[in-house]
């Protein structure tokens, strides 16, 4: 025991810390993707899949308990590490040429504190409703009687500030990830010259997929765009 | 000077077994009472360090780079001989003994060579299991080739990076037992002097090269494995840093200095583009297996090479010696460059190079054939010169490269100073006068490896602890001899920088003392060389101070000795009356212009005694017998 | 050519260090970079001043001594060379080029251009070796290695120590140089019995000596004389967690 947790706490360990935490959120935000995509298959969908979630009680708990951790943990140690590769050149160059490195990767940080951000804003705004209190209000139902979801989507992108918001954090998420998503092969030791292009490919493709995917709810919205079912 | 060989008796291939049957051990339990300083960590130093660690001793090893793996021994490229025999074309232990008695020109002890041979397969078998990467065939079994025109294959390597790959095996076995705290490392710190009483070496004093400070070091047994000194002549193969300061001074305390003037020129170096050129590169000797050595017939030629029609071009070494041709020993091959571009037939700058072509072997065997060979060497080239050997012909020229000379050691590897060994290339080696290729590994590694670490202690256990400690009067007499030099340098504030002189000296030697000697020009030097030195004790310039890092300092310390030191290599030269491997004399040639050996009058190796500043050393000798390798005259005709 | 230069100067590990401006001339493009230093140092020593200290030995790109970060960049923007095999007609007459010492908590400036190394070697000494004593071993040929293994062997063990790797990298991490010992013996089966604790003692010195961590950006990839490559870091990462997974303790 005491080996893993020297392990969990060096080098190595850490960066593999960082690559499964990684890996969960990602998951999340996939998932996340799937089930919110389902507002262009119109209220109905959207909101079942909603309460379909909130009727999984401890499960729901479960899941959410275990985002928290992740997430904790995903930021904790991204702290820690970037603090001591920081600590590790303290003079600095003073002149000093990247050769290969990208924006993405330099930025990891950032990009990550800005999603951060962007996840309370998100909770706040949708989940807890503190900055809509009548996204969560007693008269925001269907006439099943759930929490209409779709219809919550809808007016909340229908403002432009909001919106624009919603579309940096993509992009931004999408910078994590396309570093992100291809560290993590390397971070894991997956590595073979067959798999070189999941290395070099699945980060763009990933983040692509996730930016495209997020951003597509929000623009499609500003653009008119009501599902089905839905009555304003 | 009693010079006692020590050679055991009985047939030659059970002399090594016998001796080691009849040697005294120390007990287990009483090594870690005996201290050896080791002094350099290259391959001899880093694997006899890492030996005798693991039997038990108490090892302090010292090195000035700052990490045992920058040692000299690094740069080798071209393999390390074995008497294995896989690839079954008749090598034997036998065969290598013979071939490296008859290669050196008949100028080393039988005994110890075949020594050599014995424990070559060893050497094999240990740095496999240490994880040295060694070329492979398919079938997963070691891979050998032929190397410096052996006859047979028996060259092991790892791509061109042989010495690199052995000296990290080294340094690995080395770095285990400095974990387990068996041997002190102590990086960036220079041996100054080795401190001598009552007929024992005691210890060593030192030099921290960052720090400036000076220690005394005491020890049961001291240990010099610091490499060789073919930088006396400025430019040379050697990495910038070699010197003689250790070996110099040991025979400044009473150690016999033997057969200095035993330097290998090796034919292949990149010829100095300009006076700015800090060092010579060596390009494989591997690559004459292919390439053909020419120059133009016509002296004065100043065509483009691929512009010299074929009955324009001379092929010197197959003319000269048809059945050997351009696979020649390095001495051999070296000296005839030298008389061609003597002759006025040289090429490139100043005239000082012969082409090394490949035109043939492209068309023989295709471009690519010649690169999956020769690639990397080609590529180095390429990167030096700019110009590109696929198209046109390397330029080559001899560059001093190795040293066959150094202090004398007796069959145990024991200096004439009880309690001082020596090993590696620093000591007079089983070379005689003229290495061939691949073999500096194989004795380095023999010395550290397979023979220091049981004669050592043969040694220990007769002799007993030392008994003086670093701050006896010995020690701190050497000190301030050490103190005192460090602050002459210091003081002459001067103009001229230590490289200058070096430069200079470098000249100098390559020119009376380098490929081809006469009586006219090495009595030149010897009246050159104390005016040079006189100029760098009065016009050395060495800013900043002796207490901290201060490379200027460390360089003019040994520049300062090389420059006592060639007068002594000189000397030897002078003496020699013959030519014999390496070592050649305008005055002793035959008639076809070959080296003319004379055993009757030289069959021995020269040590020197040193007798003081002011007097001429003294001359011993040991006498050499062939009892085995009948000898001979060689010839490549 | 002329160039000028401007060089990291340092009188001692603990002073503080600034650039200093020096005009060089008399340059042939045939010069190493390393003999345009030389000659600028003789021009230093001429005037009495102190000539610039830096490390060098081969000056054929194979000890690891020569370290200077030229022009931003570890061993200069050359791919695959050292400081030592660089030559002046990589630069255009009258450039400004900028030098300074290979900059890491684990690499102290000793004096000007000059660091120590000595963590690496500490790395080495954790466990970089097969523990077998002198003598005793079997018959070379009785371990078989298929070539492509010894090849690929050989690939990671010809890292040079040079430092480049910890230099390069934004985060100072010594993973590259790290992981190509690992690769190297831990790719041969006389490596495999200490291959596990190998990896595990090695990682842990490591980080231990204050480098940083690796974050993919492969700067070291780049910057590494010998071109040792990244996918050794992936692999380090296998053994290590494997290692660490299996441990009895
Ligand atoms: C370019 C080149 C290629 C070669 N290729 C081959 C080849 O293919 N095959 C072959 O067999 N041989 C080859 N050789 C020869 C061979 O490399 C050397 O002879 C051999 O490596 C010498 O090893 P060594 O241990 O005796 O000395 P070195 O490796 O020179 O080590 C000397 C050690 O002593 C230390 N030292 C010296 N003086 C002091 C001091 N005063 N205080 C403290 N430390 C000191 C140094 O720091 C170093 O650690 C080649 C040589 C050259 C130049
Ligand atoms: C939905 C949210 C997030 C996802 C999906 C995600 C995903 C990832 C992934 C896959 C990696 C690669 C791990 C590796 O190198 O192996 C990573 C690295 C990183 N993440 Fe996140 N991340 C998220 C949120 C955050 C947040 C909020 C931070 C803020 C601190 C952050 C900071 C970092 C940093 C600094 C790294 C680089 C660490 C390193 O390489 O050592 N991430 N992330
Ligand atoms: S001086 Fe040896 S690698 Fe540059």
């Amino acid at each position: 025991m005491s080996s893993l947790r020297n392990a969990l706490r060096s080098s190595v360990g850490s960066k593999t810390l960082m690559a499964l935490t990684g890996l969960a959120l990602l998951g999340f935000v996939l998932g996340h993707l799937v089930g919110n995509l389902q507002i262009f298959a119109g209220q109905e969908k959207l909101n079942a899949y909603a309460q379909m979630l909130k009727d999984s009680g401890p499960l729901l708990w479960g899941a959410r308990i275990g985002l928290v951790v992740v997430f904790v943990m995903h930021i904790a140690t991204a702290i820690r590490l970037t603090l001591a590769n920081r600590a590790a050149r303290p003079d600095a160059y003073v002149v000093q040429v990247n050769q290969r490195t990208t924006y993405a990767a330099r930025t990891m940080l950032m990009s990550g504190l800005i999603v951060l951000a962007f996840v309370i804003f998100h909770l706040l705004h949708f989940t807890l409703g503190v900055t809509h209190p009548e996204f969560a209000a007693e008269g925001m139902v269907d006439s099943a009687g759930r929490h209409d979801v779709a219809k919550m989507v809808v007016l909340g992108f229908q403002s432009i500030p909001v919106s624009c918001a919603y579309v940096v954090a993509q992009l931004l998420l999408g910078l994590h990830l396309m570093h992100g998503v291809s560290s993590l092969f390397q971070s894991l030791g997956v590595q073979h010259p067959q798999l070189a292009f999941l290395e070099r490919g699945a980060g763009r493709a990933v983040a692509a997929v996730v930016v495209i995917g997020n951003c597509s709810i929000p623009l499609a919205i500003l653009a008119g765009f009501v599902p089905e079912g839905v009555v304003l | 000077m009693q010079l006692d060989a020590k050679i055991p008796d009985g047939p030659i291939a059970e002399k090594w077994d016998r001796h080691r049957r009849e040697m005294k051990l120390v007990n287990p339990a009483n090594k870690r009472k005996f201290k050896v300083i080791i002094v350099g960590t290259g391959l001899a130093g880093a694997s006899a360090a890492a030996s005798m660690a693991e039997l038990g001793y108490d090892v302090e090893a010292f090195t000035f780079h700052d990490s045992p793996r920058r040692a000299h021994s690094i740069a080798a490229q071209g393999g390390i001989n074995a008497a294995k025999n896989y690839p079954n074309d008749g090598d034997s232990i036998w065969r290598l003994f013979y071939d490296t008695v008859k290669g050196g020109d008949f100028r080393a002890r039988e005994a110890n060579v075949h020594r050599l041979a014995q424990v070559s397969n060893n050497i094999i078998d240990q740095c496999v299991a240490q994880g040295v990467p060694f070329a492979r065939e398919y079938g997963g079994l070691l891979a050998n080739r032929s190397f410096g025109g052996a006859q047979v294959s028996r060259t092991f390597y790892a791509r061109g990076q042989t010495g690199q790959q052995l000296l990290l095996g080294a340094y690995q076995a080395l770095s285990r037992q400095i974990h387990l705290g068996k041997v002190t490392m102590r990086t960036r710190e220079e041996m100054l002097d080795v401190v001598v009483s009552d007929g024992r070496a005691r210890g060593i004093v030192t030099r921290n090269l960052v720090t400036g400070e000076v220690v005394s070091r005491a020890a049961d047994a001291v240990v010099l494995a610091t490499g060789g000194y073919s930088n006396v002549f400025f430019l040379s193969t050697n990495a910038k840093a070699c010197n003689v300061t250790a070996t110099y001074r040991a025979y400044k305390r009473g150690a016999g200095f033997a057969n200095p003037c035993f330097t290998q020129i090796h034919p292949t170096g990149i010829p100095p583009s300009g006076d700015h050129v800090s060092k010579t590169t060596l390009m494989s000797e591997s690559l004459r297996n292919d390439g053909r050595v020419w120059t133009p017939t016509k002296a004065g030629d100043t065509r483009p090479a691929n512009q010299i029609p074929e009955a324009d071009r001379d092929y010197y070494l197959e003319r000269r010696y048809p059945s050997f041709g351009n696979l020649v020993p390095r001495d051999v091959a070296s000296r005839a460059a030298k008389e061609r571009c003597d002759a006025g037939h040289g090429v490139g700058p100043g005239g000082r190079g012969v082409f090394l072509d490949f035109r043939d072997a492209i068309q023989r065997v295709g471009r690519d054939a010649v690169a999956a060979r020769y690639g990397n060497l080609f590529d180095m080239y390429h990167h030096i010169t700019d110009s590109n050997p696929y198209e046109t012909p390397m330029v080559i020229y001899p560059a001093p490269h190795y040293t066959m000379g150094g202090l004398w050691v007796d069959y145990n590897l024991m200096s004439s100073i009880p309690g001082l060994h020596v090993i590696g290339e620093a000591n007079f080696s089983d070379h005689g006068s003229n290495r061939l290729g691949a073999s500096a590994l194989m004795q380095g590694l023999a010395d550290g490896y397979f023979v220091l670490p049981y004669t050592i202690g043969d040694f220990l256990a007769r002799a007993g602890n030392s008994g003086v400690a670093a701050d006896a009067a010995c020690f701190t007499e050497v000190e301030a001899e050490v103190n005192a030099r460090t602050a002459t340098l210091l003081a002459v504030n001067g103009k001229r920088s230590p490289d200058s002189f070096h430069a200079e000296l470098g000249r100098l030697m390559w020119d009376k003392c380098g490929m081809s000697r006469t009586r006219e020009g090495l009595e030149e030097a010897l009246r050159r060389i104390p005016e040079i030195r006189a100029a760098f004790w009065s016009d050395v310039s060495i800013p900043g101070s002796g207490a901290d890092l201060n490379q200027t300092l460390e360089k003019a310390g040994r520049v300062a000795d090389f420059l006592e030191f060639a007068e002594l290599m000189c000397r030897d030269a002078l003496d020699r009356e013959e030519s014999c491997g390496g070592h050649f004399r305008e005055e002793y040639k035959t008639e076809e212009g070959e080296a003319l050996r004379r055993d009757d009058d030289f069959c021995f190796g020269s040590v020197w005694e040193y007798q003081g500043d002011d007097a001429p050393p003294a001359l011993n000798k040991e006498h050499f017998t062939f009892e085995h390798v009948p000898l001979s005259t060689r010839s490549y005709k | 050519m002329r160039f000028k230069l401007h060089v990291w100067r340092q009188s001692g590990p603990n002073a503080k260090g600034a650039m200093e401006a020096h005009d060089v001339d008399g340059i042939t493009p045939e010069m190493s970079f390393l003999e345009m230093i030389d000659l600028l140092n003789e021009k230093l020593l001429a005037d009495g001043k102190e000539p610039i200290a830096f490390e060098h030995d081969c000056r054929e790109g194979i000890c690891g001594a020569c370290s200077m970060v030229i022009d931003g960049v570890p061993h200069s923007p050359e791919r695959a060379v050292t400081t030592c095999q660089v030559h002046m007609r990589s630069f255009q007459d009258g450039d400004d080029i900028h030098v300074e010492p290979f900059r890491a908590k684990a690499f102290p400036v000793l004096k000007d251009l000059v660091v120590d190394r000595d963590a690496f070697d500490r790395i080495i000494q954790a466990g970089g070796y097969v523990s077998v004593n002198t003598g005793g071993t079997p018959d070379a040929n009785e371990i078989q290695i298929p070539k492509v293994a010894a090849e690929s062997a050989m690939d990671a063990a010809a890292c040079i120590g040079c430092g480049a790797c910890v230099a390069a990298c934004p985060n100072a991490s010594a993973m590259l140089f790290t992981a190509a010992k690992i690769a190297h013996l831990g790719q041969l089966p006389q490596g495999q019995v200490e291959r596990g604790a190998r990896a595990r003692a090695m990682v842990e010195q490591m980080d231990a000596e204050g480098f940083g961590n690796c974050t993919n950006h492969y700067e070291c990839m780049d910057a590494c004389p010998k071109e040792i490559h990244v996918e050794w870091i992936a692999r380090m990462n296998r053994d290590y967690l494997k290692a660490s997974l299996t441990a009895k303790d």
